[in-house]
Formats: C-alpha cells, sequence, structure tokens
C-alpha cells in the first residue's frame, strides 16, 4: 500500500469538485428528501462558484435553489427542513461565512435532536470551502473545523481525495446527524481518481492508511495529508524510513481504533492540519494519544499546523503561515530522532 | 384537536368561548407555577406568558395538529394552545423523565413533534429561519400545512429577523411570523430599541402584508390570525402579524421590573385580558355564568392532575446523558 489505493476502477477519472458535483446529483435521483440550497447554486446563477452544483437545478427543479446572502437563513431553513425529514443539502460558500450562521448551526443543529429527547433529528449537511489557495486572505481562507467538532451533536468530515469527497458526502447526506463538509479548496482541481460505483458510500468516522509503515505515524486530514504522503514516500525511498500515513478523513468523530493501533506500534505520531496549531484538532488527538499510550511512546507527539495568526494575503507571508511540506518534514525527523 | 381547520364556530360566542376556554387554562397554569416557584416547591428559569394568553389562544382556532408552531422561551401559553398535553409539558418544565424531552430540554426547549410545536428556542430571534425550512418542506410536498413562529418585539431587531423575512417572501413560503409585542425586550422599552412606532412597518421591506393588531382583544386577534393563517394556507405566502400586549411579571421570574413604569403595569392589569373576556361571555356573550363555572373546573381539574403527575415523575437517570447526542 505505497501508493493512494483507489477504489474501484469503473468510471472515468474525476476531480474533487466533479466528484462533488456527482454525488449531489446521486443523493437528489435516489431520495426526494434531498434537497440542495445556497448562495448561487442554480444554473442560472452559474451552479455555483467552482460548478460543484453545475446542472442540478435544471433537473432537479425547485428542489435546488439559490438564496440570497444570508448565511442565518440559509442553515436555518436547512434546520427546519430537516426537523420535519428531509435532508437538506446547504452549501456556505466559504468556511469563514459559517460564523455567520453560528446560532443556527452550534445553538440549534447540533442541539435540537438533544434538546427534544430525541423527538427531531436534524439530518442536514453543510458544504463549505475553507483553506489557504493563494491571495484570499484573512477572511476567506480559514480552516474552522476545530470549532464545529468541539460542538456535541455534530459530525465534521474533511476528505482529501475525489474518491473520498464523493463517498463520504453521500454518507453525509443520508446521514441522520448533522454533518459540516469540509472542502479543502486547493485539492479541488488537483489530482483526479476514480470515484467508485454510483451510490457508494464510505462510512462516516473511518480512518484511511494511505501508506502504511513500521517506524513512525502522521495522522491528519485535508491538504497536509497529500503533502505528508509524498514526504513519506520520498523519505522511504530516499532514506528507507518506513512511515505510516493515516487520512482521518472524518474530523468527529475520529477513528480512535485505528490511530492507536498504529501508534502503538510504531511508537511515534506527527499530526497534520491546516489548520492553526493552538487549540486544533491535532491537541485531541494528541491529549487522547498521551492517556492511552503514554509508557509506549519513543518521542512526545508532534503537532504540525498553521501559524497562530490570521491568514495573511502576501505570498511571502502565506509561506511562512502554513507548514507545508518543509514543516511536516522536520517534524518527522525530529520525531524519528 | 380539530382537523377541520378554518371551519370556525359559526357563533360568535362560541368562538370567544373557546378562546377563554385555552386563556384560562394559559392563565391558571401560568399562576400556579409561579405560586409553586415562589414556594420553593420547583425550580426553573420561568419567563412568565401572563397578560399574552388571548393571542395564542385565539390563532389556535385556524390550526390543526397538522400545522406547525415555533416559539420562544416564554412560550407556556403557545405551548399549550397548540395542545402538548399539559402533563408531560409541565414534567419537562421540572426536568422529568416523563417530559415531553425527557428531561433534556426543559422549559426553555420544549418540543412535542406530535402536536406540531416543532421547536422552543431560548435564542432570541433563533425560531425565524428554522421556521422558514419547515414551510419550504411542507410546500415541496404539497402539503397543507402551516407554520406559525412566535417571537417577541426584541428579536425583530436581530438580524436573523430580517434575513429570514426576505428569504420567506422570496420563497413565498406558508409562514406566519407572529410577533407578540409585549412592549419591552428583556429590561428595555421598545421606544428604546427601534425609531419607528410599530414592527409591522418593517413588512413592507421585505415584500409582504404587515398588520399590527391589538392581541389582548378576542376578536380581532382571531380575526387578523385567520388573514394571516389563510393566505399562508391559500399559497399567497407570509405575513408579518404584530399582536400588542403586555407582559404583566417582568422579564423572568423573580425580576423586580423597576424598569416598567408602574403606571403602565398598573394600567394594564386592569385592563386584564382573561377576566375582561370572561365578563363578556357571561354578561354579554349569553354563555350562562353556570357553563362558564363548569369549564373552569374541568381547566383547574386537568392543570392540578398534570401537575401532580409532573411533581410525582422521577429526574431522569443519569444514563440517559450520554443518549439523544447523536442518532
Amino acid at each position: 500500500m505505497s501508493t493512494p489505493e483507489l477504489t474501484g476502477d469503473v468510471s472515468p477519472q474525476q476531480n474533487f469538485a466533479t466528484a462533488i458535483n456527482m454525488a449531489l446529483d446521486e443523493a437528489l435521483a435516489e431520495d426526494p428528501a434531498v434537497i440542495v440550497f445556497g448562495e448561487d447554486v442554480a444554473d442560472p446563477q452559474g451552479g455555483g462558484v467552482t460548478k460543484c452544483t453545475q446542472g442540478l437545478s435544471t433537473k432537479y427543479g425547485p428542489r435546488v435553489r439559490s438564496t440570497p446572502i444570508s448565511e442565518q437563513a440559509i442553515v436555518g431553513a436547512a434546520v427546519g427542513a430537516a426537523i420535519v425529514g428531509m435532508r437538506p443539502v446547504a452549501e456556505i460558500m466559504l468556511m469563514n461565512f459559517m460564523a455567520v450562521a453560528m446560532d443556527q448551526i452550534v445553538n440549534h443543529a447540533a442541539k435540537l435532536r438533544f434538546m427534544s429527547g430525541g423527538q427531531t433529528g436534524v439530518p442536514l449537511t453543510i458544504r463549505t470551502m475553507a483553506g489557504v489557495v493563494g491571495g484570499n486572505g484573512a477572511q476567506h481562507s480559514d480552516m474552522v473545523e476545530a470549532w464545529f467538532a468541539h460542538s456535541p451533536g455534530l459530525k465534521v468530515v474533511v476528505p482529501s481525495r475525489p474518491d473520498d469527497a464523493k463517498g463520504l458526502l453521500l454518507s453525509c447526506i443520508f446521514d441522520d446527524d448533522p454533518c459540516i463538509f469540509v472542502e479543502t479548496l486547493s485539492l479541488y482541481f488537483g489530482t483526479k481518481g476514480s470515484v467508485g460505483e454510483s451510490g457508494q458510500r464510505i462510512p462516516i468516522g473511518r480512518a484511511r492508511i494511505l501508506k502504511s509503515g513500521t517506524d513512525l505515524t502522521v495522522v491528519g486530514y485535508g491538504k497536509p495529508i497529500v503533502e505528508a504522503l509524498s514526504v513519506a514516500e520520498r523519505l522511504e525511498r530516499e532514506e528507507g524510513c518506513s512511515i505510516e500515513v493515516i487520512d482521518l478523513r472524518t474530523v468527529s468523530p475520529w477513528d480512535e481504533g485505528v490511530v492507536l493501533d498504529s501508534v502503538g506500534r510504531s511508537k511515534r505520531a506527527v499530526l497534520v492540519h491546516e489548520a492553526v496549531q493552538r487549540f486544533g484538532v491535532g491537541a485531541e488527538v494528541a491529549a487522547r494519544i498521551h492517556e492511552e499510550l503514554f509508557g509506549e511512546l519513543e518521542a512526545p507527539v508532534a503537532r504540525v499546523g498553521s501559524a497562530f495568526t490570521p491568514v495573511p494575503y502576501a505570498p511571502t507571508l502565506e509561506a511562512a503561515y502554513v507548514a507545508g511540506t518543509p514543516g511536516i518534514e522536520a517534524a518527522i525527523r525530529n520525531t524519528l530522532g | 384537536m380539530d382537523k377541520s381547520v378554518g371551519r370556525q364556530p359559526e357563533n360568535e360566542n362560541e368562538i370567544l368561548l373557546r378562546i377563554y376556554e385555552t386563556a384560562e387554562k394559559i392563565r391558571y397554569s401560568d399562576e400556579r407555577l409561579r405560586t409553586m416557584l415562589m414556594s420553593g416547591q420547583v425550580r426553573f428559569n420561568y419567563y412568565s406568558v401572563r397578560g399574552q394568553e388571548i393571542i395564542p389562544s385565539a390563532t389556535a382556532l385556524w390550526l390543526s395538529s397538522e400545522d406547525y408552531v415555533i416559539t420562544t422561551y416564554r412560550g407556556l401559553h403557545d405551548q399549550i394552545a397548540k395542545g402538548v398535553p399539559l402533563d408531560v409539558l409541565f414534567a419537562e418544565y421540572m426536568g422529568k423523565a416523563t417530559g415531553a424531552c425527557k428531561g433534556k430540554g426543559g422549559p426553555m426547549h420544549v418540543t412535542h413533534a406530535a402536536s406540531g410545536l416543532l421547536v422552543t428556542t431560548g435564542i432570541v430571534g433563533g425560531g425565524l429561519p428554522i421556521a422558514n425550512g419547515v414551510a419550504l418542506a411542507a410546500k415541496l410536498r404539497n402539503e397543507d400545512r402551516v407554520t406559525v413562529v412566535n417571537f417577541g418585539d426584541g428579536a425583530s431587531n436581530i438580524g436573523a429577523f430580517h434575513e429570514a423575512l426576505n428569504l420567506a417572501a422570496v420563497w413565498e413560503l406558508p409562514v406566519v411570523f407572529l410577533c407578540q409585542n409585549n412592549l419591552y425586550g428583556e429590561h428595555t422599552a421598545v421606544e428604546l430599541s427601534m425609531a419607528i412606532p410599530s414592527i409591522s412597518e418593517r413588512a413592507l421591506a421585505y415584500g409582504m402584508p404587515g398588520v399590527t393588531v391589538d392581541g389582548n382583544d378576542p376578536l380581532a386577534m382571531h380575526t387578523a390570525a385567520g388573514t394571516a393563517i389563510s393566505r399562508a394556507r391559500d399559497g399567497s405566502g407570509p405575513t408579518l402579524l404584530e399582536a400588542r400586549t403586555f407582559r404583566f411579571f417582568g422579564h423572568s421570574f423573580g425580576d423586580d421590573d423597576a424598569y416598567m413604569p408602574g403606571e403602565q403595569k398598573a394600567r394594564a392589569m386592569a385592563d386584564d385580558p382573561v377576566p375582561k373576556l370572561r365578563t363578556r361571555l357571561v354578561a354579554d356573550g349569553g354563555i350562562g355564568h353556570e357553563r362558564v363555572e363548569q369549564l373552569e373546573e374541568c381547566i383547574r381539574a386537568e392543570v392540578d392532575d398534570a401537575l401532580a403527575f409532573a411533581l410525582a415523575s422521577d429526574y431522569p437517570e443519569p444514563t440517559e446523558l450520554a443518549a439523544d447526542v447523536y442518532a
């Protein structure tokens, strides 16, 4: 398993964005309870700013609709439709705009099942784009998945590959809990892959071992786990290091079993994500590793995240903000000792 | 609940009697809860609805259990009028395992889906955007269901109000935005919070009818609610209905309401809409004194029995904590 194992081999190669479009199309076709809305998602408005919803309003009519720029209204409408049995997929264009809708997400979507004693579940999905992509600056680039992972009741998914994007989005849509589905902007039009057969779902909460290894485990998600895989392959090729690379894919609930099993064998762990390092998802994973495996570790668990600053604009600053390949490689070397 | 929506009692007096029945049930429930809170027999955050009873009592005549109501933490009147059974309602207020939400929601977060009381939110303005989604589902499924979302004057100043009204109008959703303007948002008088005389004026900005009605006038409230609900039901879209009223006991139970001029409160309480309606029924309405007293006896028994049930019920087991966080 030294290279990513792409499931199935029946469909043409898709990029991340077309995989999203296919998942939405399949979900809409499968269940009339599925509805899609958000800013500019209908075809007359362009089928989404990244074309992820292109063709869907033409095919499904009023079940796919563009909204005003009203994030509270968008998420609130999704909450309301969900509690009466629809499966809404709301698009909040960029993850920073989730801040505008936090009341609906955290106080309502996350809690209505619990507060009602199980009477009203909230089977909604919020799709949102995030991540540093070159010049989008402080209010259009943040990865704030930790906010949502810290809220009981929500599930948080961050795929890094087209097949995972498609299979996990289908799982989110048909899951009975509210799911935050984070699409990394920098991965949209990158690596293509087969996305498997129609309707194929990938379970929420399961990690994927991208590469097996015995000396150290890298755990992460999103763009940095793609970078970590390249680093691990190079170090193995050039220096004979055996590094296991685990893509969490789901941040909440995360796959403790696979991670603890791997680190239990390798005794060394490096955690990577694009979100700022402080108070990030990596801190939670590191704490759990220390709680379960403290006496067995050969080195302290290392974390690699972005600098604790707003996302900057200038290219030199943006490069300094993210850890990137050099930061990941340095943490791996340091932890290998 | 009567499913033959829209078929109102032919006789005006019968309409008034039905409004009174619900209003008196609310008034007596509120009185009993406040007495029990005062004595320390029970403890919970309570936002008294005394003075606002007529609004949901008159509105409910136009709704069936198939229709949806969303309300706020000051919601006892809306919950009772929508038909939430009193035993599970009071048990929920007291945090008991037998409560509508198994004691996990409490008075600020009551849901009773079977009655169509879908959401009680503790967040000012939080219910309005949700009402749109509920109504969108009904519209897309071609269901004959209207959604009434209740909120206070304070909520009309929060962003969610404006986003929700705009979207409801654009999508022509079957929603009634029912603003119970009790003249105070928490401790601040409404005229200090907005620079226009009536909340219903805001409807103009979104392209929907805006109506102000005396929420304490049973027939006027009944007519205004009927117009708005019928409009939603026949596919003509949303209405902003402002029902003016007054809360007798401040923002939350125990607040000293020193921020309310004593004279204003005294005047409102002297014009208490529930006994006023009773007097009207007996004196002018041709409803016999005996019939009203019989009704009140039934109401007292129902409320007292429900309270006894709630008091006798147990709190949930600690193991219940982890349930219902996820499906």
